[in-house]
């Protein structure tokens, strides 16, 4: 799904001064020849390593490197750590910062779709209504009689499905109502269903008894009762999504001219929207029924990665993926040990960075979108 | 079929025997007015038919009529020997490149990024834009005029630049038939004539070329043919001298514009009245 930059590295090869070169400019040559996807790797690591570092035991990076290379499989590595801390590390970070790595990915991916879908760099699974779609579906079906559970999960990722798409061909009728997609009308519409969507899951919360407790995560995103069961039972759900968009990856750029060139140009228009727009919000719903309504990160994320490394979907859409998780693991990690002992949820974090980035965009992208 | 060929290739096989373009009795409803009623129209190889006609005749409806956007009440378009409906819209995009009146692009697409666009309907779905592709985009840049501009972001270009930089997308594009809708507007003088001057050559090359055009004096000097629209009929067809006559543009256009002829060459030339003509 990665793609690698082949031009340009036969570009730089080209430029490559070889002989004579000192040691450090070779270093530096090679490192620029592995590329962002590379960079954005190293960037995942380095963070989910801290990440892995940081909360009430201070663990040492080189023990959590030895604990987590003690934990593969056929692998024996002295950790000359105590017990507790390979717990800590193991069965307590790991699966946080993995659910957060994932859900960050998910979140970034769909945003980017949306984005390159409906041309609005605005658009995303937050402001779309997408994720309180989802989340409301995932409270139906928690008080719903069905109880056919898969570690917790069962049927909350297909309603939180049903949700999401509902709401995305909701949104999506609405902006076109007038014949032709109108870009504010479909933010306003996301929004506005946003609220409906958010009110009815309190209402559903607030009148559902005992049962309805779990409710409380999906309202406010958060990573506290991730593990690993979770992600696993997730991971096929989004892969299925972002190879859908992938496979649409190119189309997605002669996309971002109007509708009419698209088709001009051989696009079949309304099959790769369909599509794409399935595949985002299989992708959101999942992320919403692994951690609840996160928001901003599939517009915060996409955006930052457009500025830097261009709007070519083959490109943007693998490094949301990896920006997206690095973010959201940063970002999580903050969340849990800023007011430790006590913990905040990462969506109302995501929300203090997010809204006052949107209000930005806003008003800097006022002409292009409008 | 001819999943890579270019169409251009198959277009100079299949000489000007067979018309590229050939609509007949063409009739488009939109929202339950008629907009196109009996429309005729033929385009052959090397040749640049002009389109013109009062606002709202129905110009761009018949190009997009040709490409497929809108659905047919009534008639037959055939596109290279074929019907419409039996073209899928990859083929149909092999033979048909469009350049519309202001298409949209993100602002920050380099005129490079643009071109290789043009390369779309020649790639599978999974595939990467090949080493030929990369070539195909460069000529069609270089052949647009628009090989310096290549780095630039679109949102940078004058209006001219940009008319060219859409061209040489199309070009891109290999197609046979090409369909520009009012390339010349809002260019200053200069840059209309070198946007046409840019036509006329592909024409020379066996291009065949559907130009909607306001400028009567511009639609006599390129094209080879004109066919004058109005309220969605054909008024006229034919040589440019021969559609252009002071009774039909004082018939169409008013009392305002005047046609003289040019005191050299004897071509028609449309005037303000007010000149004096």
């Amino acid at each position: 799904m990665r793609r690698e930059p082949a031009g340009a590295r036969a570009v730089e090869g080209a430029l490559d001064p070889i002989a004579g070169a000192t040691p450090v400019a070779r270093t530096v040559e090679a490192l620029r020849g592995l590329g962002p996807a590379s960079a954005a790797l190293a960037l995942l690591a380095a963070v989910a390593l801290l990440a892995l570092t940081q909360g009430a035991a201070a663990i040492p990076p080189q023990t959590v490197l030895r604990v987590l290379l003690d934990a593969l499989p056929l692998v024996e590595v002295d950790a000359n750590a105590p017990a507790t801390w390979e717990r800590i590390v193991v069965d307590i970070r790991l699966p946080r910062v993995i659910a957060a790595g994932v859900v960050g990915s998910a979140l970034a991916y769909s945003g980017a779709s949306y984005q390159g879908v409906f041309r609005n760099p605005l658009a995303g699974p937050f402001l779309l209504g997408v994720a309180s779609g989802a989340a409301l579906g995932a409270a139906i079906a928690i008080i719903s009689p069905l109880r056919v559970d898969a570690y917790g999960f069962g049927w909350v990722p297909v309603f939180a499905f049903a949700g999401a798409l509902l709401t995305v061909v909701l949104v999506y009728l609405l902006a076109t109502g007038s014949g032709r997609l109108d870009n504010v009308t479909l933010i306003l519409a996301g929004v506005a269903l946003s609220a409906v969507f958010g009110a009815a899951t309190a209402f559903i919360l607030l009148t559902g008894g005992e049962e309805a407790r779990p409710i409380f995560s999906f309202l406010f995103g958060g990573f506290n009762t991730a593990s690993w069961q979770r992600v696993a039972w997730a991971a096929p759900y989004l892969a299925v999504g972002a190879v859908f968009v992938a496979v649409y990856a190119r189309t997605l750029n002669v996309l971002q001219l109007d509708e009419e060139q698209a088709a001009q140009l051989g696009v079949d228009v309304t099959r790769t929207k369909l599509i794409v727009l399935a595949a985002a919000s299989l992708m959101a719903a999942t992320a919403v029924a692994i951690a609840g309504v996160i928001g901003f990160v599939g517009l915060l994320v996409p955006h930052a990665v457009r500025l830097v490394f261009g709007t070519d979907h083959r490109r943007l859409l693998p490094l949301c993926a990896l920006f997206g998780a690095s973010f959201l693991i940063a970002v999580d990690t903050f969340a849990r040990t800023v007011l430790a002992p006590q913990e905040l949820p990462v969506g109302v974090m995501t929300a203090l960075i997010g809204g006052p980035f949107f209000l930005w965009l806003l008003r800097t992208r006022r002409v292009e979108v409008s | 079929m001819a999943a890579t060929a270019p169409a251009a290739a198959s277009a100079r096989a299949a000489p000007a025997a067979s018309p590229l373009l050939k609509a007949r009795g063409v009739e488009v409803e939109i929202g339950g007015s008629t907009i196109l009623d009996g429309v005729a129209l033929e385009v052959r190889a090397g040749e640049i038919v002009g389109l013109v006609g009062p606002n709202g005749a129905g110009k761009s409806t018949l190009l997009r009529a040709v490409t497929g956007l809108v659905p047919l009440r009534d008639g037959r378009i055939r596109v290279g020997g074929d019907a419409l409906d039996d073209l899928s819209r990859g083929e149909l995009a092999r033979r048909v490149a469009v350049v519309q009146q202001l298409p949209e692009a993100p602002a920050t697409l380099r005129v490079r990024q643009l071109a290789l666009l043009g390369r779309h309907p020649h790639l599978r779905l999974l595939a990467r834009e090949s080493s030929r592709d990369l070539a195909i985009a460069e000529d069609a840049l270089r052949r647009a005029g628009c090989l310096e501009l290549a780095g630039r972001e679109l949102g940078t270009l004058s209006g001219g630049e940009r008319r060219r930089a859409f061209i040489a997308r199309a070009l891109a594009q290999q197609a046979s038939l090409l369909l520009l809708d009012e390339p010349t507007a809002n260019l200053d003088a200069g840059a209309q004539h070198e946007v046409l001057e840019l036509v006329a050559d592909l024409a020379r090359n066996g291009t065949g070329v559907l130009l909607v055009v306001h400028d009567l004096t511009l639609a006599i000097a390129y094209c080879d043919r004109l066919v004058l629209l109005d309220r969605g009929c054909v008024a006229a067809s034919g040589a440019p001298g021969d559609v252009i006559t002071p009774e039909l543009v004082g018939h169409l256009y008013g009392a305002a514009v005047t046609v003289v002829p040019h005191p050299v060459t004897g071509a028609p030339l449309v005037l303000p009245s007010r000149l004096g003509g």
